[in-house]
Parts: structure tokens; C-alpha cells; sequence
């Protein structure tokens, strides 16, 4: 028999057997379509964030209130953060490793093929709950706040003062939690199990490495963002005191804990970030990795330190000096195992014979923007000086380098690297060229010159600011309209590929070495690919 | 696949990010791009340690910019058809993990002295207790000098009224309120230079100093955060952080700061004004604090109702607009326009009640505000905006 | 199914993952809105306002088992025809350690607030390190001591001891793990009737020490003033013990499910993957205890 199940055994020419209609997204086993579904969901996330990020910059635009209310304007940022962190972000490499994982190791598809639905499909669930106490505070009858506390939520802004949203806001932390912790537990246990013969583990692409290791950090710390919420919930409604000093508790308390979660989280956001981009420099500079083996141990060293230095984000809490300390030479360190990552792709194009398609010009961008971004984050890990950066938008322009000109950026590389083995048709050249100059440009508008007023003191989330901070910010909306109508390009591109209008792609568009499997398969991939597994020399 | 326009755009970026450096260092120079020097000894050291650091990442950050444009450049296929064959070298691998490391260590030490020094918060001579509240802050005076019991306390609240930043949109073209270059300095008409940093009463330290300041919080996080003097740190209800800071002599003038963590609604009007005055002048000006303070609540009646509806109109902008609407049209609390307590006589001893001792979320403002100003504040809700109930409240209803 | 070392086993699709998530859709939503309107407003439960709210997580809640229930079911019907074997079993094996090292990681989250606390919040409450102003200005009637029992606002309560009750329940399930050992051993063997016997057993002896536990918190709520309310110390102790018991209750039905799948005859010496998930789950959930013991009942 087949490798499918032992009633149906008609599946000798499956590519012809997927299932259809509706049928077909809401009950699928298929990591393809499960990774399509990801991708769809993460995108229109991304543009639900953006927009109230522009609602954001709208009002920012000048001094003084303007657009919204200030209590409106919190709920944006809170949810701005939220939504993209959790529903844009993660999801996104959720799906590009959905898709590529199985195809890139050989696999006929994830291990555990109906858990990796019901990852996918509590998210949207999740964040249902989540966009609709906005819609709720928007348009609802005496406008009942939505979460307004930061995507930080600290107690006991959150806690005691929490609007009632907060309460499902906790449950649906916890729904994107489970739907986090099954998908990781997926691909670990893909890697692990589901190798073709003789891939082993230092064959496998950085891709897959990255997102193994990411999914240990998903493992280890999603649940303690669990542990973090329901001290939340019984604080408010079970007479709890973790978060109280009155009961014997610490507001900081739950600062440590969220930060056990936050920073090993920010590495979530960019490891697999790393992968991609470690698969497509090598391609388009015709030359192979340079330094795979170090590659490998960076990424892990990253990861292990990560669980360390977590209070870089609470140098003004007032720790102890001791403790101050070590979480600064701690978060410093981290620089040098990045910065192999730097010099290794700086390595891999060096006397390559490059040419420039849309996903290596990406792939550039990103490790320029994304070293500015880390950059300014070793200022931020200098103690003294967090002092006077911390909480303004210093910090902003820090994470949105290393977020969007990061994480979005190489999930655009990913998303031009791959389409053609998802869709079967090449992106269109002509948009891809606007999008990419277009956003390269706009996203520099946008937050380069918030490195300036924030070292100049605007703090953050502040709704209306002095005057002396106005022109940047003038100039920073004026960015984020262009970035934001420039993402509007790609939904076009993406649509035009989904539905097959465009050059054909062959198997093997960007001439890549065999070894990588994902392009040994046509285009668009089957339903089902390695039903038995390649043997790998 | 060649892309000239790639190349030529990458070149005149490059160009500008080398011209852009090399104002970069004119530009230090100015307060409203880079971090500010401030006036203490510790902002100057902070200022000095983030500019060696901003100079060394600027330097990495060009370097591995340029190298990766000239491998673009000089490595792309058309000028190199055939890719080199190297991917392994681990002397380099060696050499780039060691030298980031020393770096980073000749970062650490001037990083560490300069923490340690703002640790060290003994041998203060002026100590002053800084409570955040939502949103405004409370500063009691504890001990100057030999004086352990100065019992100066007082609030300080946002004075920018609220027509300045209540705006309409996109009034008046692109730049409404002139260009921050043009306004350096001066004041403009519809908002004052220092729109949203004026706080109705400064807290005031003398020069030649060392102040040490007890930080904490009444309910939420807050963060008292003066970029003039290097220090930021956060309120933190239940807790009491410490940080100092010493103001030369000859730096006498106004600083400002504002709250830096979110604390809710009203988060970004909360400043700090900071009023730094010789000693002489602060031993004078405790004096006077001193002396009101002991000198009890001032109850004298209002003479009439008009004086008491002058004074609870200030007084109502300053602490009650925010949560209750400029127009007592309701917010975060309640409205007062024609509602039950704040038009029918049964409820005027709630009124005052409510006002005295808070409500849920509704603060007290005991500590707050005098007798005399509650009363006026009551009489203005229950005579304002049509409620003209003619209550006339006095500072004595309010002090039993 | 000789080649099935080769092939791996992908199902069909699936309509429970789905509902699955319909399931949670509707126990987020129903004890999210419960929450709000029965504990706000103290009374609102006996006045039956929430009871909707109620009514949707109770639905959601059965939804949810009924849904895994069938999805299991579905699961045992594929590992009965032998689909599990070769290299999907070793998928389940390798998931369910690394779901029982997620749980690991929640219970970290809570044990970690509580040596903070213990080590760092009461003593610097009590005016340890740099903060003596804390005391002297906020807390000065404050004294830090472990176990807290009177909180800085003057709530008083008393410790749980370490003897009596809890170290019974130690005893219990040092004993039910001991049980279950002999169990599978059995179920290797082939022994029956052993089999059925010790897991039997050790599902008696889990509930047994849920029943125990239920004792100790009726005792510690009445008589003792330890309750949610009573500051750190309490909090920390429900917390820890609670959901600890709560994956006692898990771990039991498991066991207890896996009791009915003996009596059905489901396991094969060779094949009993399922078993053994419950089993290692049960260990999980006994070394947690331990850790509870000892550092929250003991020291
Ligand atoms: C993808 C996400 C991501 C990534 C990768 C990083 C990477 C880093 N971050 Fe960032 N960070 C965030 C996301 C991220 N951060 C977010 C979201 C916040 C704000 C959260 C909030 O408060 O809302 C934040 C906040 C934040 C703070 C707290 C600031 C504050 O609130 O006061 C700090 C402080 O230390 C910090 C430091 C760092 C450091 C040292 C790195 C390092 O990993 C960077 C390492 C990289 C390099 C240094 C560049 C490349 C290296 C070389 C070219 C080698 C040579 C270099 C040297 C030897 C110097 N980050
Ligand atoms: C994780 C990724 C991520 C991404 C991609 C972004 C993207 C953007 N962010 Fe975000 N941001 C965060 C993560 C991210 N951010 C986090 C974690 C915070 C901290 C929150 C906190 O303080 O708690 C933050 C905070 C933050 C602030 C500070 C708010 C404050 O302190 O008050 C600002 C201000 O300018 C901002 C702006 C932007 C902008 C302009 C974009 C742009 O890139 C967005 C681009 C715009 C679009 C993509 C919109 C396109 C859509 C349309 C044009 C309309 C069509 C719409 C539909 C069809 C629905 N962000
Ligand atoms: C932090 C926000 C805040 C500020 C500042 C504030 N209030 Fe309130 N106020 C509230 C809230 C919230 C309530 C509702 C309390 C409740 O739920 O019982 C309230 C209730 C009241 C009530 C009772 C109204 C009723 O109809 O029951 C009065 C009177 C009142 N406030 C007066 C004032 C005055 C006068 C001031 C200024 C001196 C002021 N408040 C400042 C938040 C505030
Ligand atoms: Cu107080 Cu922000
Ligand atoms: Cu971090």
C-alpha cells in the first residue's frame, strides 16, 4: 500500500487526489496547505497591525491630540505589538517552515500531521478575540476598553487596572501559547524523525537548523508566558498576590517572568530569519556557505544565551549592581556569536559571482539593516546609557530594525525565494522591483530618524509629545504611509500568484545546487513529495 | 538579471551614509538629535560613554556596510563568471569571534565604572521622597542638611491646559505650529514652547548639592526620568528606588522630564519640572513651604460664590479634566453635567465625601488638594455647565 | 505492513483538529466572560448573572473532550491496524517528551516566582540590600520570614506543615509510580492479570491522594486562614499544589483510560505506545511532587 491510510487505497497518482473546496483548508493533513494557510493568515495579520500602527503615526504626525483619544492610542500600540509579534511574525515562519521543512529534508510531510492543524487553526480563533475587543472599543456601545497596557502588559497596569478585555486577552495568550508550543513540538520532532536516508544532522540547511533550534526556544519558554498570564488572572480575580507588595509580592516579579519569555522571543523572531537568509546568499552568490559548522554553533550559542540576559529589558527597575552587571556582559556577548553570522555571510559573497534577483536583494538589505539594528541594540545592552535610552523611542528604532528591516524583510526574501515552488509561477518582476525599492527606501524614512528623537528623550507610547520632537515625526508618518501603501504592492504580487497568473517556473528557477531538495521537486510541488524518501549521498 | 539601477542606487546610498557621518559629529553637538549632555557631572560621563560607543558600532556598522558593497560591486557575474571555492577558513572564523570580544570588553570597563558611580547614592544631603500617581506627582521633602523633619509635601500636575493640545486635525497646513528649528527656543502661539512639560508647581532642589531621590509609586509603574541630569528610574508601587544626582553650581535653571513607563490614559502628561535655585534661595523657599504647612488648612469662607467658582474652575482643569472631560462630560469618571450627585441637594455631603476619601478608581484627593480647593471645586461642578444648583461650598464643610 | 519502516503513515484529513479549535474558541470565550462577571461583582454568581458566560465554557469544555475523544478514537483504530509502527511511534514517543518538557517549563515559571520571592521580594521587603527605605518608608512594621504569614499589609496565616497529610500523599504516589512500574513490566510480560491488577491500583492510589489533597485545602481554608487571599505565601502554595493536582487529575483519567484499554485487550507487548505515554506522564507529574514537597511543604 501507499503511504496514506489503509482504506484508501487509491492514491497511486496523488497529485491529482488533493482534496477539495472548503473541505481541503479546514480539515487538512497537508504541511503544503497547512503552510499556505500560515502564510495567508500571517499576511492579513500583518496588515490588520499595520493599519493600526498607521493610526499610530497618524496621530503622532503632529503634537497634540489630534486622530484618537490617548486611552484609544495605548490600545493601539498594545495591539499593534500583540498582533504583530503573534499573529504576524511567528505565524509567518510557522508556515515557511510548514512548507520547507519536510521538502527540504526529504520528509513526505510534518510528523504529526493533524496536531499541525490544530496549531494553525486555534489562531485564528485567538486572534478573534483579541481584534475584537479593538472593534469593541472602536465602534462598540460606550466603548469598552481594549487591552491598553502594552504588549508588555505589566502588572499592575494590567492587573488591578486592567480593563475588562484583559481577561480574554489572558485566554487568548494562552490559545496562541498551545498553538505555539504543538507546532514547535512538530517540526523538533520532524527534524529528529523524519530525515530522508543519509541526511544527517550537519547536512540538513541552516534553514532547518535554525527553526530546530527556534523550536526548542518556542518549547522552553511559551509555557512560562502561560505561567506569567494566569498569575495574572488569579491576581485579578482570585485574591492572588504575586504581583502586590501588600501580599508579599513584586510588580517586578512579573517583569522577570515575562522577559524569561520576551527576550528568548525576540530570537524566535529572527533565528529562522537567519535560515533564510542563510539559504538564499549562498544561491545567488554561486558559492557555498561559508562556515556552515560555526553557522550552527552560533545560532545555538545565541540561543543559550539568550535565556540570560533577559533583564537588559528592566535595567531601571533598580536590580542590585551585581545583578545589573552580569545581565549587561551578558547581552553584550551576544554581539559576538551575531556577528559571526555577519561575517559568514559577508564570507559567502565574498569573490562570488553574484547577480541580484528579488530575494538576494532582500537578503542584502536585511543583513545591513538587520547589523544596524543589532547595533543599536549593543547600545542599548551599555547599562549607564539604557538609563537614558531606556523607554524612549531609541528603542522603537532598535527593535523596528531588527523586526521589520529584519524579520520582515527576510520573510519577503523567503517569500520571492520560494513562491514559485509554492505557486508554480514566478513573482512578477516588475512589482517586485516597486516593492522592494519602494520599501527599502520608506522603511529607512521610517524609522532611522526615530533613533534622533528618541535620543533626544520622546518617550514611548506617548500619545501627543513636546515640540521640539515634531518635524521627525512628521517625517516618520510620512514613512510609514509609503512603507505601509508599499506592503500593498506584495498583496498584489502574492495574489497574482496564487492565482497562477505569471512566467511559469521550472523546477529549479535560481539554478541552486542539488543538494538542497526543495528545488529537486516540480513546480508547484505535488501534494504529497517524498512519499519515499530521497537518498541523500 | 543584472540590475544597473541596483548598483547605482546602492552607490549613492553609500555616498550618503559616509556624508551623513561626517556631519554626524556637528550634529552631537545638538540636543534635539542626539542624547543630551545634560549639566551633571553623571549625565557628562554618560554622554562621553554613549558617544564611544555610538562611534565604535558606527565604525563596525560602516565597515561591514562597505565591505558588503564592495563585494557587490566587485563580485557580481558579469565581472566574475566564476564563483571562488572557499567556504571554510577557521583561523578567520577564529579571528572574528576573538576581536568583537575585545571590543566588547574595552566597552565594558568604562561601562562598568560609570555604573557603579550612579549606584552610590550615600553621603546625600537634601533627600526627597518622589511618589508617581496616575498622573501626576507628589514630592515630600524629607531631611536637608541636620533638618530630619522638613514635612514639606505637595502635588504636581500638568499645567498645559487642555486647548493646546486638544487640536483639530491638519489645521492649518503641513507644519501647523512652524518647524521645531523655528520654534527653538521660542514660544509659539498656539502652544508654549514647553507645551506638555510645565507642571503647575516645579519641584524645586538647590545647586552644589548631592539630592538623593526616593522613588516610588502610589498605584501603577511609573518612571521618573530627567534627561538633563543621566537618570531615569522607575516607581514602582510597594518599592522604593534609589538614585541622586548633583547639579553644579552656575547650572541653576528649569529642567524637564516626563513619565517614561505606560501608566495608563494619561501616561504623556505627567512631566517633571525640575527647578534648580542656589542654595540660598532654597533655604529661603523651604522656609516659606515650611511655614505654610504648619500654619494648618486655610479656612477662610469664600466671599462669594463667583470667588469660589474661579478658584474651582483652575483647580478643576488641573486635577479632574483629564479623568472627567474639560466640559465634566465624563471620561474615565463620570459626567457632571445634570447628574444626580452633582445637582441634588441630598447628595452634596457624597460630593464632598467622594472627593475627600476616593471611590474605586476615583483617587482621594485628601492629600491633594487644601479644603479650600475642594470646596471650590465642588461649588464649580455644581454650578457649571448648567448645573447651577447655587451651592456655595466652604473650605469648613469640606475640613469636617 | 513490512514496508511500513519506509513509508510514513500520513493521514487523511481530519475534522477534529478543527473542532478542536472550536472547543477552546469557546472555553476562552465563556471562562473569559465568567470570569468577569462572577468574580467582579462577588454576588453576581448567586444572582445568576455570568451563568451564559457559564454555560458556554461548561459547552466548550465538553466540546472540547468529545472532540478528543473521537480524534483519539480515530488515533487507536490507526495504531490497531499497525499504522504506528517504524518511525511514527517514534513521532509520538519524541512529541510527548517534548510536550512533558513544555509542562516542565510551566511549572518552572511558577517554582522560579517562587524562589524569587522567598530569596529576593521578603527579604528585601523586610529592608534587606540597598533597600531599607523600602521598609522604613512603605512597610515599616514589616519582619521577613519564610513561610510568610503575616504580609506587609497585616494579613495573617498560618504554614502548612510537612508531616501528616502531605507526606502521606509523598508516600502515595512514591508507591503508585512504584505500582505502575510493576504494571508495565506485567504488560511486557504478558502477564494479564498482573497487568490488571497494578494499574488498578494505581489509579486507586491517584485518586486517593487527589481525595487527600481535597482534605488538606477544605483543612487549610477552614482552620488555617490559608487561603488565595492570604498573601504570597498562600498564593504560591494553591498555585504550585493546584496545578499540580490538576495534573494529577489528568494523569489519572489517563491512567484510567488506559485501564479500560487493557480490559479491551488493546496492547500488545510490542505495541503499547500509549501506555507508556500515560506512564511517563504519571513519573512527570510524581518528581514534581517531590520537588513540591520539598521545597514548598519543607524547607
Ligand atoms: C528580532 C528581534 C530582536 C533582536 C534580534 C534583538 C537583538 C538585540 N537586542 Fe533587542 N529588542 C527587541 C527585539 C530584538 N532585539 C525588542 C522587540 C525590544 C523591545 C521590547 C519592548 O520593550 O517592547 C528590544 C529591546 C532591547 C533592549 C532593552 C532596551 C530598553 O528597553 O531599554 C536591549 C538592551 O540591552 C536590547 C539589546 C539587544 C542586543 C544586544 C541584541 C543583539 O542580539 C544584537 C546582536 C547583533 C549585532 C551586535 C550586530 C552584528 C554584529 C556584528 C557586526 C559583530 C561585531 C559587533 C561588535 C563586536 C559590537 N534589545
Ligand atoms: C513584530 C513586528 C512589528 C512590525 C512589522 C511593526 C511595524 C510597524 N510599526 Fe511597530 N511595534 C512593534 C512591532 C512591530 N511593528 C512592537 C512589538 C511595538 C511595541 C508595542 C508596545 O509599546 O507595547 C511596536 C510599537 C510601534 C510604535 C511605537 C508606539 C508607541 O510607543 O506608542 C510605532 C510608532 O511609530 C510603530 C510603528 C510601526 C510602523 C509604522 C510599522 C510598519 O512597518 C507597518 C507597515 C504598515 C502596513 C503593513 C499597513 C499596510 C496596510 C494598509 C495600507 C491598509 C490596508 C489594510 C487592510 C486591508 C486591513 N510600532
Ligand atoms: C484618575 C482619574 C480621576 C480623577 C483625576 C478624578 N476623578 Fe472623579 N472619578 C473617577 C472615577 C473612575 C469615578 C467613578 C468612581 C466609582 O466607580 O465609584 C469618579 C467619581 C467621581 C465622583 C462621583 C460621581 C458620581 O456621579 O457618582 C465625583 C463627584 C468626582 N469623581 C469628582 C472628582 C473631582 C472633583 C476631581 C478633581 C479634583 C476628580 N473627580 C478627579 C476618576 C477620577
Ligand atoms: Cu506615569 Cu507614565
Ligand atoms: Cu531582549
Amino acid at each position: 500500500m501507499t503511504a496514506t491510510t489503509a482504506e484508501h487505497h487509491d492514491h497511486h497518482d496523488d497529485h491529482h487526489h488533493a482534496p477539495h473546496g472548503l473541505k481541503r483548508w479546514l480539515f487538512s493533513t497537508n504541511h503544503k496547505d497547512i503552510g499556505t494557510l500560515y502564510l495567508w493568515f500571517s499576511f492579513a495579520m500583518f496588515l490588520i497591525g499595520g493599519l493600526l500602527a498607521l493610526v499610530i503615526r497618524a496621530e503622532l504626525m503632529y503634537p497634540g491630540m489630534q486622530v484618537v483619544d490617548p486611552e484609544f492610542f495605548n490600545q493601539m500600540t498594545t495591539v499593534h505589538g500583540l498582533v504583530m509579534v503573534f499573529g504576524a511574525i511567528m505565524p509567518a515562519f510557522v508556515g515557511l517552515a510548514n512548507w520547507m521543512i519536510p521538502l527540504m529534508i526529504g520528509a513526505p510531510d510534518m510528523a504529526l500531521p493533524r496536531m499541525n492543524n490544530w496549531s494553525f487553526w486555534i489562531l485564528p480563533f485567538a486572534f478573534t478575540i483579541l481584534i475584537s475587543s479593538v472593534l469593541m472599543s472602536a465602534f462598540g456601545e460606550g466603548n469598552p476598553s481594549a487591552p491598553n497596557f502594552g504588549w508588555t502588559f505589566y502588572a499592575p497596569l494590567s492587573t488591578t487596572y486592567g480593563p475588562a478585555s484583559t481577561d480574554l486577552f489572558i485566554l487568548s495568550v494562552h490559545m496562541m501559547g498551545i498553538s505555539s508550543i504543538m507546532g514547535a513540538i512538530n517540526v523538533v520532532v520532524t527534524v529528529f524523525n523524519l530525515r530522508a536516508p543519509g541526511m544527517t544532522m550537519m547536512k540538513m540547511p541552516l534553514f532547518v537548523w535554525t527553526w530546530l533550534i527556534t523550536a526548542f526556544l518556542l518549547v522552553a519558554v511559551m509555557p512560562v508566558l502561560a505561567g506569567a498570564v494566569t498569575m495574572m488572572l488569579t491576581d485579578r480575580h482570585f485574591g492572588t498576590s504575586f504581583f502586590s507588595a501588600a501580599g508579599g509580592g513584586d510588580p517586578v516579579l512579573f517583569q522577570h517572568i515575562f522577559w524569561f519569555f520576551g527576550h528568548p522571543e525576540v530570537y524566535i523572531m529572527i533565528l529562522p530569519s537567519f535560515g533564510v537568509v542563510s539559504s538564499i546568499i549562498p544561491v545567488f552568490a554561486r558559492k557555498q556557505l561559508f562556515g556552515y559548522a560555526s553557522m550552527v554553533y552560533a545560532t545555538a550559542s545565541i540561543a543559550l544565551l539568550s535565556f540570560v540576559v533577559w533583564a537588559h529589558h528592566m535595567f531601571t527597575v533598580g536590580m542590585p549592581l551585581a545583578g545589573t552587571l552580569f545581565f549587561m556582559y551578558m547581552t553584550m556577548l551576544i554581539s559576538v556569536p551575531t556577528g559571526v553570522k555577519v561575517f559568514n555571510w559577508m564570507a559567502t559573497m565574498w569573490r562570488g559571482s553574484m547577480t541580484f534577483e528579488l530575494p538576494m536583494k532582500w537578503a542584502i538589505a536585511f543583513v545591513i539593516l538587520f547589523t544596524c539594528g543589532g547595533l543599536s541594540g549593543l547600545m542599548l545592552a551599555i547599562t549607564p546609557v539604557d538609563f537614558q535610552y531606556h523607554d524612549t523611542y531609541f528603542v522603537v528604532a532598535h527593535f523596528h530594525y531588527v523586526l521589520v528591516s529584519g524579520a520582515v524583510f527576510s520573510i519577503m526574501a523567503a517569500a520571492y525565494y520560494w513562491l514559485p515552488k509554492w505557486s508554480g509561477v514566478m513573482p512578477n518582476k516588475i512589482l517586485g522591483e516597486l516593492h522592494f525599492w519602494s520599501s527599502l527606501l520608506s522603511v529607512n524614512l521610517l524609522f532611522f530618524p526615530m533613533h534622533f528623537v528618541g535620543l533626544a528623550g520622546m518617550p514611548r507610547r506617548y500619545a501627543d509629545y513636546a515640540l521640539q520632537f515634531a518635524d521627525y515625526n512628521f517625517w516618520i508618518s510620512i514613512g510609514a504611509f509609503w512603507f505601509g501603501v508599499s506592503q500593498l504592492i506584495f498583496l498584489v504580487v502574492a495574489i497574482l500568484c496564487a492565482m497562477k497568473k505569471g512566467e511559469k517556473a521550472p523546477a529549479n528557477p535560481w539554478d541552486a545546487p542539488e543538494e538542497d531538495l526543495e528545488w529537486t521537486v516540480p513546480s508547484p510541488a505535488p501534494f504529497h513529495t517524498f512519499d519515499t524518501p530521497p537518498v541523500i549521498k | 538579471m543584472q540590475s544597473t539601477l541596483f548598483r547605482r542606487v546602492s552607490a549613492a546610498l553609500s555616498l550618503l551614509m559616509f556624508s551623513g557621518f561626517a556631519v554626524a559629529s556637528d550634529w552631537a553637538e545638538r540636543s534635539d538629535h542626539n542624547l543630551r549632555q545634560g549639566v551633571t557631572q553623571v549625565s557628562q560621563e554618560v554622554y562621553d560613554l554613549h558617544m564611544i560607543i555610538l562611534w565604535i558600532v558606527s565604525a563596525i556598522g560602516l565597515a561591514v556596510f562597505g565591505l558588503i558593497m564592495y563585494s557587490v560591486f566587485a563580485h557580481r557575474r558579469s565581472k566574475r563568471p566564476k564563483a571562488a571555492d572557499f567556504h571554510e577558513h577557521v583561523l578567520l572564523e577564529v579571528v572574528w569571534t576573538i576581536i568583537p570580544f575585545f571590543i566588547l570588553i574595552a566597552m565594558a570597563i568604562p561601562a562598568t565604572r560609570v555604573l557603579i558611580n550612579l549606584d552610590d547614592t550615600s553621603a546625600s544631603e537634601l533627600t526627597v521622597k518622589v511618589t508617581g500617581y496616575r498622573w501626576k506627582w507628589s514630592y515630600e521633602y524629607l531631611s536637608y542638611k541636620d533638618d530630619n523633619d522638613v514635612g514639606v509635601f505637595f502635588f504636581s500636575n500638568l499645567k498645559t491646559p487642555a486647548d493646546q493640545f486638544n487640536t483639530p486635525a491638519l489645521e492649518g497646513g503641513l507644519f501647523p505650529y512652524g518647524t521645531a528649528a523655528e520654534n527653538y527656543g521660542k514660544e509659539s502661539p498656539e502652544k508654549d514652547y514647553n507645551y506638555m512639560l510645565e507642571a503647575d508647581k516645579a519641584l524645586v532642589v538647590p545647586s552644589g548639592v548631592k539630592v538623593r531621590f526616593l522613588v516610588t509609586a502610589d498605584d501603577v509603574i511609573h518612571s521618573f526620568y530627567v534627561p538633563d541630569f543621566g537618570f531615569k528610574k522607575d516607581a514602582i508601587p510597594g518599592f522604593v528606588n534609589e538614585i541622586w544626582t548633583n547639579i553644579p553650581e552656575g547650572q541653576e535653571g528649569t529642567y524637564y522630564g516626563q513619565c517614561a513607563e505606560l501608566c495608563g490614559k494619561n501616561h504623556a502628561f505627567m512631566p517633571i519640572e525640575v527647578k534648580v535655585v542656589t542654595q540660598d534661595e532654597f533655604a529661603t523657599w523651604l522656609a516659606d513651604e515650611k511655614e505654610k504647612a504648619a500654619s494648618g488648612p486655610d479656612l477662610t469662607p469664600f466671599a462669594s460664590l463667583d470667588d469660589a467658582m474661579k478658584l474651582g474652575e483652575q483647580k478643576y482643569a488641573a486635577s479632574c479634566a483629564l479623568c472627567h472631560g474639560a466640559n465634566g462630560e465624563g471620561g474615565i469618571g463620570p459626567t457632571f453635567v445634570g447628574s444626580e450627585m452633582a445637582t441634588q441637594a441630598e447628595h452634596r455631603e457624597d460630593h464632598i465625601h467622594v472627593l475627600v476619601n476616593g471611590r474605586n478608581a476615583m483617587p482621594s484627593f485628601k492629600a491633594q488638594l487644601t479644603p479650600k480647593d475642594i470646596a471650590a471645586v465642588i461649588t464649580y461642578e455644581r454650578n457649571a455647565w448648567g448645573n447651577n444648583t447655587g451651592d456655595l461650598i466652604q473650605p469648613a464643610d469640606v475640613a469636617k | 505492513m513490512a514496508e511500513s519502516n519506509n513509508k510514513y503513515y500520513v493521514p487523511d484529513s481530519s475534522p477534529w483538529p478543527l473542532s478542536g479549535s472550536i472547543g477552546l474558541f469557546m472555553i476562552a470565550l465563556g471562562a473569559g466572560n465568567f470570569i468577569q462577571q462572577s468574580t467582579d461583582f462577588g454576588q453576581n454568581v448567586l444572582k445568576h448573572q455570568g451563568t451564559g458566560a457559564g454555560y458556554l465554557l461548561l459547552a466548550g469544555a465538553l466540546w472540547l473532550i468529545g472532540t478528543l475523544f473521537f480524534w483519539w478514537r480515530d488515533t487507536i483504530k490507526e495504531s490497531i491496524t499497525g499504522l504506528h509502527e517504524g518511525r511514527l511511534s517514534g513521532s509520538y514517543r519524541q512529541g510527548m517528551i517534548w510536550f512533558i518538557f513544555s509542562e516542565v517549563m510551566f511549572f518552572a515559571a511558577f517554582f522560579g516566582a517562587m524562589f524569587y520571592t522567598r530569596w529576593l521580594i521578603v527579604p528585601w521587603l523586610g529592608g534587606e540590600g540597598s533597600n531599607a527605605m523600602t521598609h522604613e518608608l512603605l512597610w515599616p512594621n514589616f519582619q521577613a520570614m519564610w513561610p510568610l504569614t503575616t504580609t506587609p499589609d497585616g494579613r495573617e496565616t498560618q504554614a502548612m506543615g510537612a508531616w501528616g497529610l502531605p507526606a502521606i500523599n509523598t508516600a502515595i504516589l512514591l508507591v503508585s509510580s512504584i505500582t505502575l512500574t510493576i504494571a508495565h513490566h506485567a504488560l511486557i510480560a504478558g502477564e494479564r492479570g498482573k497487568l490488571i491488577l497494578f494499574q488498578g491500583i494505581t489509579v486507586l492510589l491517584g485518586i486517593f491522594f487527589l481525595f487527600l489533597q481535597v482534605e488538606e485545602y477544605i483543612h487549610a481554608y477552614t482552620e488555617m486562614g490559608l487561603t488565595l487571599n492570604a498573601g504570597i505565601y498562600g498564593s504560591l502554595f494553591f498555585m504550585l499544589t493546584g496545578f499540580h493536582g490538576m495534573h494529577v487529575t489528568m494523569g489519572t483519567i489517563m491512567l484510567l483510560i488506559m485501564f479500560l484499554r487493557i480490559l479491551k485487550g488493546h496492547f500488545s507487548k510490542e505495541n503499547h505506545f500509549a501506555y507508556e505515554a500515560a506512564a511517563w506522564y504519571w513519573h512527570f507529574v510524581d518528581v514534581v511532587w517531590l520537588f513540591l514537597y520539598v521545597c514548598v511543604y519543607w524547607l
